[in-house]
Order: C-alpha cells, then sequence, then structure tokens
C-alpha cells in the first residue's frame, strides 16, 4: 500500500470528478466532493508523515523507470503542499456546498479536476508532466473563474484565459529548448546531465530563465502580476480562496526547479534581479491594499504581497530562507483564503453595501467581527498569530543577505501599510454608520460559518503548532537542497545515458 | 529544410504575437491559433529533423525520436480545448456586452 501513497492524491479527486460527470444529482455530487476532500486530508496526512521518514518516495507511472518513463516525486516539502491543499479545498468545497455550486452548471466536477491539477502539478518530477497537469489546473480555474456568471467575470476571464495562453506557448517553447539541447525532460536526469561537459550553455540558460518566467507569470512577480488583483476579485469566494494555492504552485514550481537544477549549475542565473522583482512586488502590493475599494480586492492584494515575500526564497537559495519561506507559505495560503471567505460572509451580512468599504453599513454579527479582528492580525503580521511568526523567521534569516537591509525595510514598511489599510477598512465595514434600521444581521449558513471559522483559526493553530511546523519546514528545506540525493535516488546507482 | 522550418516558426510566431497584441478578441483568438503553432512546430523540430525515419526502432536503417512526437500531439490536444474555450468565452463576452473589445471598461 505504501508503494501507491503518492498518486493517491491525485487519484482521488480525479475519481470523484468522474463519479460526478457520471450522475450529475446535486446531493451526490456534494456528497462525494466533500468525502473526496475529506480522504483527500486524509490521504495526504498520511503521506506527509511517510515523506516525513526522510527518503525520497518515488511512484514510477505504468512501471517505467525514472527517465524514460514520468515519475512522481513525494518530499516533505509536495507532502506539506498537498496537504495545505486538501484542507484549503475542504473549507472552499464546504463554503460553495452552502449554494453557490448551483449557480452554474459543473461546480463541482470542475473543482475536483482543479485539485488534480493542482495536486498533481506539486507531485510530479518530470517538466512535461508539469506542464500538463498546469494545463489541467488552468483550465478548471477559466470554468471555475467564470462560475456565477456576469459580464465582470466573463472580461476577467478573457484576459486571464488569454494570459495563460500565450504562458503556456512560453512554457512548450522552453520545454523544447530544454529536450533540444538536454535530451530529457526528466528533472533529476536535468540536474544529472547539467554536471557533465557538452551542452549548449546559452540556449540551457535561455530556455531556464524562459521557465522561470512561465512560473512567475502564474506567481505573480510584478511585471506579469497585473492580472492577479482583478481576476481574483472578480471570481466567486470560494474560487478565489482556492485560488489562493495558485500563485503557491508557480512559487513552488520555482523553488524546486531552482533548488534541484539551477543551485547546483547555474546558481547565477536568478540573482539580484529576482530579489528586486520580488520586493518592487511587495510594494506593488502594499500601495494596492491602500486602494482597494471593497475587501475581495484587498484579500487579492494580499495574496499578491505575500507571492512577492515568498519569491525572496529562490532568490536567496539557502536552506534557512526556504525553511522561513515554507512556514510563510502555509500561513499566507491559509490566511489570504480565511480573506476571501470572510469578505462573502461580510458582503452576505451587509446586503446592499456587500463587501465595499464605502456606503451605508448594516450590523454585522459579533462572531464575524472577531474573526475579522483575527484574520486582520494574522495578514498584518501582528502578533501572536502565525503571521508575525512568518516574517519573524523571514526576516531573521534574510538578515545576512546581500539585500538585507533593503529586504528588512520593504518588508516592514509593507506590514505597516497592510495594518493601516486593515485597521481602516475595518472601521469603515463595522464602525461607519449611520446604521440602518434592520438590527438583526443576515443568517449565514452553517457550512460557511464552519469553513470561514476552519480558516481563519488556521492562523492561531498555526502559530500554537509553530514548532513542529517549523522543524518540518527546516527538513524539508534541507531534503529540497540536497540535490544531489534526489538525482541518485531517482536515477538509482546506475544513473543510465551517463556516457 | 532547417532553414525553411525556422522561416516558417518565426512567421508564425511574429504573425501570432501581432495578432495577440490587438484590441480585439477576434483577432487575439487567431494570434493564439498561430503562435500554437509555430510552438508545435518548435516543440517537433527539438527532436531534429529526419527525413524517411519512422520513430520505430528496427523498422529500418534509421529511427526519428518519438518523444517529441509525443509531445507534440499532448500540446495540440491541450491547445486545441484552451482555442475552444476561449472562443466560447469571447463569444459570452460578447453576447453579454455587446462588443468583442478585450478590455473591461473601454468600448461600451
Amino acid at each position: 500500500m505504501n508503494t501507491h501513497a503518492p498518486i493517491l492524491p491525485i487519484l482521488i479527486p480525479f475519481a470523484a470528478a468522474l463519479l460526478q460527470i457520471a450522475c450529475d444529482r446535486p446531493a451526490f455530487q456534494r456528497g462525494v466532493g466533500i468525502s473526496a476532500a475529506a480522504l483527500l486530508i486524509i490521504a495526504t496526512s498520511w503521506l506527509a508523515w511517510l515523506a516525513d521518514a526522510g527518503q525520497l518516495h518515488i511512484y514510477a507511472l505504468g512501471d517505467w523507470p525514472a527517465p524514460f518513463g514520468i515519475v512522481l516525486v513525494v518530499d516533505r516539502l509536495a507532502a506539506a503542499m498537498t496537504m495545505l491543499t486538501a484542507v484549503l479545498a475542504f473549507a472552499c468545497l464546504l463554503y460553495a456546498n452552502a449554494g453557490f455550486d448551483l449557480r452554474g452548471r459543473h461546480f463541482q466536477p470542475l473543482f475536483q479536476l482543479q485539485l488534480f491539477g493542482v495536486l498533481g502539478a506539486f507531485l510530479t518530477g518530470d517538466l512535461f508532466n508539469l506542464f500538463v497537469f498546469f494545463e489541467v489546473m488552468l483550465l478548471a480555474s477559466y470554468t471555475l473563474l467564470a462560475h456565477g456568471g456576469g459580464i465582470r467575470r466573463t472580461r476577467a476571464g478573457i484576459a486571464y484565459v488569454v494570459l495563460n495562453l500565450v504562458g503556456s506557448a512560453f512554457f512548450l517553447l522552453a520545454l523544447g529548448l530544454l529536450y533540444g539541447t538536454m535530451g530529457t525532460l526528466n528533472l533529476a536526469h536535468l540536474a544529472d546531465r547539467l554536471t557533465l561537459p557538452g551542452y549548449d550553455q546559452a540556449l540551457t540558460r535561455l530556455a531556464f530563465a524562459l521557465l522561470i518566467a512561465v512560473f512567475a507569470l502564474k506567481a505573480g512577480l510584478l511585471p506579469l502580476s497585473f492580472w492577479l488583483p482583478h481576476t481574483y476579485a472578480a471570481a466567486g469566494v470560494p474560487v478565489a480562496a482556492l485560488f489562493a494555492i495558485m500563485t503557491k504552485v508557480g512559487i513552488v514550481a520555482i523553488l524546486r526547479v531552482h533548488a534541484v537544477v539551477l543551485a547546483p549549475t547555474m546558481p547565477d542565473l536568478l540573482g539580484h534581479w529576482l530579489t528586486t522583482l520580488a520586493l518592487a512586488t511587495v510594494v506593488f502590493a502594499a500601495l494596492g491594499t491602500l486602494a482597494a475599494t471593497r475587501l475581495r480586492t484587498l484579500a487579492a492584494w494580499l495574496i499578491l504581497l505575500s507571492a512577492g515575500s515568498l519569491l525572496l526564497a529562490p532568490a536567496q537559495p539557502r536552506p534557512g530562507v526556504t525553511a522561513a519561506a515554507i512556514y510563510y507559505l502555509l500561513h499566507s495560503t491559509v490566511s489570504g483564503a480565511a480573506f476571501f471567505l470572510l469578505a462573502g460572509v461580510i458582503a452576505e451580512q451587509r446586503g446592499n453595501a456587500a463587501d465595499h468599504f464605502t456606503g451605508r453599513s448594516t450590523s454585522t454579527a459579533v462572531w464575524v467581527r472577531l474573526a475579522f479582528l483575527a484574520a486582520a492580525t494574522t495578514a498584518a503580521g501582528l502578533p501572536p498569530f502565525s503571521g508575525f511568526l512568518g516574517k519573524l523567521m523571514l526576516l531573521t534569516t534574510l538578515r545576512d543577505a546581500t539585500a538585507g537591509p533593503a529586504i528588512w525595510v520593504i518588508l516592514l514598511g509593507a506590514g505597516f501599510v497592510v495594518l493601516i489599510a486593515l485597521a481602516r477598512d475595518g472601521s469603515e465595514l463595522f464602525w461607519k454608520g449611520p446604521f440602518t434600521a434592520s438590527a438583526s444581521p443576515n443568517v449565514i449558513a452553517w457550512q460557511k460559518v464552519t469553513a470561514t471559522l476552519l480558516l481563519v483559526a488556521g492562523g492561531p493553530l498555526l502559530a500554537l503548532f509553530a514548532g513542529p511546523l517549523a522543524n518540518y519546514a527546516e527538513r524539508a528545506a534541507e531534503q529540497l537542497y540536497a540535490s544531489e540525493a534526489y538525482v541518485a535516488h531517482i536515477l538509482g546507482p546506475q544513473r543510465p545515458h551517463r556516457q | 529544410m532547417e532553414a525553411l522550418l525556422a522561416t516558417a516558426v518565426g512567421i508564425l510566431a511574429g504573425c501570432g504575437v501581432f495578432l495577440i497584441l490587438r484590441a480585439r478578441t477576434f483577432p487575439v483568438l487567431l494570434g493564439l491559433t498561430l503562435l500554437s503553432y509555430a510552438v508545435n512546430l518548435f516543440l517537433f523540430a527539438s527532436g531534429r529533423l529526419r527525413l524517411d525515419a519512422p520513430p520505430l526502432i528496427g523498422s529500418g536503417a534509421s529511427y526519428a525520436d518519438p518523444l517529441p512526437q509525443a509531445l507534440v500531439l499532448t500540446a495540440i490536444v491541450i491547445g486545441f480545448g484552451m482555442t475552444a474555450y476561449l472562443a466560447m468565452l469571447a463569444l459570452r463576452g460578447l453576447s453579454e456586452s455587446g462588443c468583442d473589445h478585450i478590455d473591461v471598461d473601454q468600448g461600451r
């Protein structure tokens, strides 16, 4: 059974999607979807536990050995990411089950297919397979984005689809260049071949630069990030919350390609420019939070802000920084998604004013206000929640980096700006009168309440278990940078084709 | 043959990029199609160009690399699906707003 563990996170959503396509009774689809999500949490937790034994788990699809067939590789980072995705998916699906899923057709199977793509992208050890999973993820996201209808979503959808299709074209160009020069697309095999002489340096560097640019588009690095706030704010609430993991797919892909392939052989490819662009992204996103006119848009800018902070990790390739980034990644995904769900709940309670910061306010329930307080404290990086710890770890490990002072100034400054934005917007949302006559706020469906509280509780919980999680992140980062062991384990001791 | 293929890829990619930068959805859609043709040809050439060489070992004196052909096939299928979806989305945008301008606020 252990040998088949790595493929479970991919099979579960895929099988669920097939079942849901076969029978489209809403109750059945909801049941299958939510049980699949719960099962996914169990399977990925098990996978994380297996991965933490320290050994890489390789799953050769069709039993073809590594450079010839496609392999799934589970290390600690991949396992942690799948677990994060599963928890997030459970909360988003629970929220969507309160009625959002029936606002259009095929929401449930598309949601599962989106998970299929995201989880596959985290697990695969082959670049072309990564492309395929990216496309599965994107195709599902195109349709999920348009779910619920409305001109706003269609317009955002067209721009998003065009941009990502161009991105896919560049992805394929990079893969073609890599295959043409190196003769392989398996990540471990590439890392191995790059240590040998006799390949075209310039073309290979160009190919990797293109590849990183495509990942940066998904991650939202500055010159490629103008689509993000617009798109995320237009998406339906549970969809936007699930999209919080999508920028992380790009970031993890950059981290992995960089750690396994680039760090040992061409460490100068991502250097200062990535630090500069990541910091520029942080500044851009911090200004965006000030300019946001509704809570959803603010949440989208917060996602971008965390993406900028996280991209500092591949720019400073040291296990310490990456470990801090992994903890920060867990925190920022959960807290970003929590904001989207909160925005949905608040919009429902405030009626016509929705989640806009202007307009007449109606009274909101006490738990909503407290949840906003907790989520805002987490997102702004104030103690005692996970945002503070994550930022602290990131800052401590980045202290002796080359651009250390600049990073400190910008990250702390951005934190302050976010604090101002959240404080201002919170008071606009909850305290600004005059309150309309209806005293009792709308009742929120229990699924929405549970899902929102689950994600908001992520902040305190991640802070409570910060010790074990940070240790896990440290082990994950060390494993990620042990490129030699990765290659040796996947290709086996003989290393085929090493002539 | 290499020069011919390279020229074809270049022209297709150039026309594709030009069309993608247009402001209406239909030229953009055509541009994406052209760009994906260029990319597919490029991907096909990454296995080197050979005449009279089937992608099967033992079928003749020489054989071609089968992997790029498999990759191209996958890329074509994915690209086709994506283009079809974009066409539907553009049609929906057209019917909802009455114009096929690519920007949200312009052209209304």
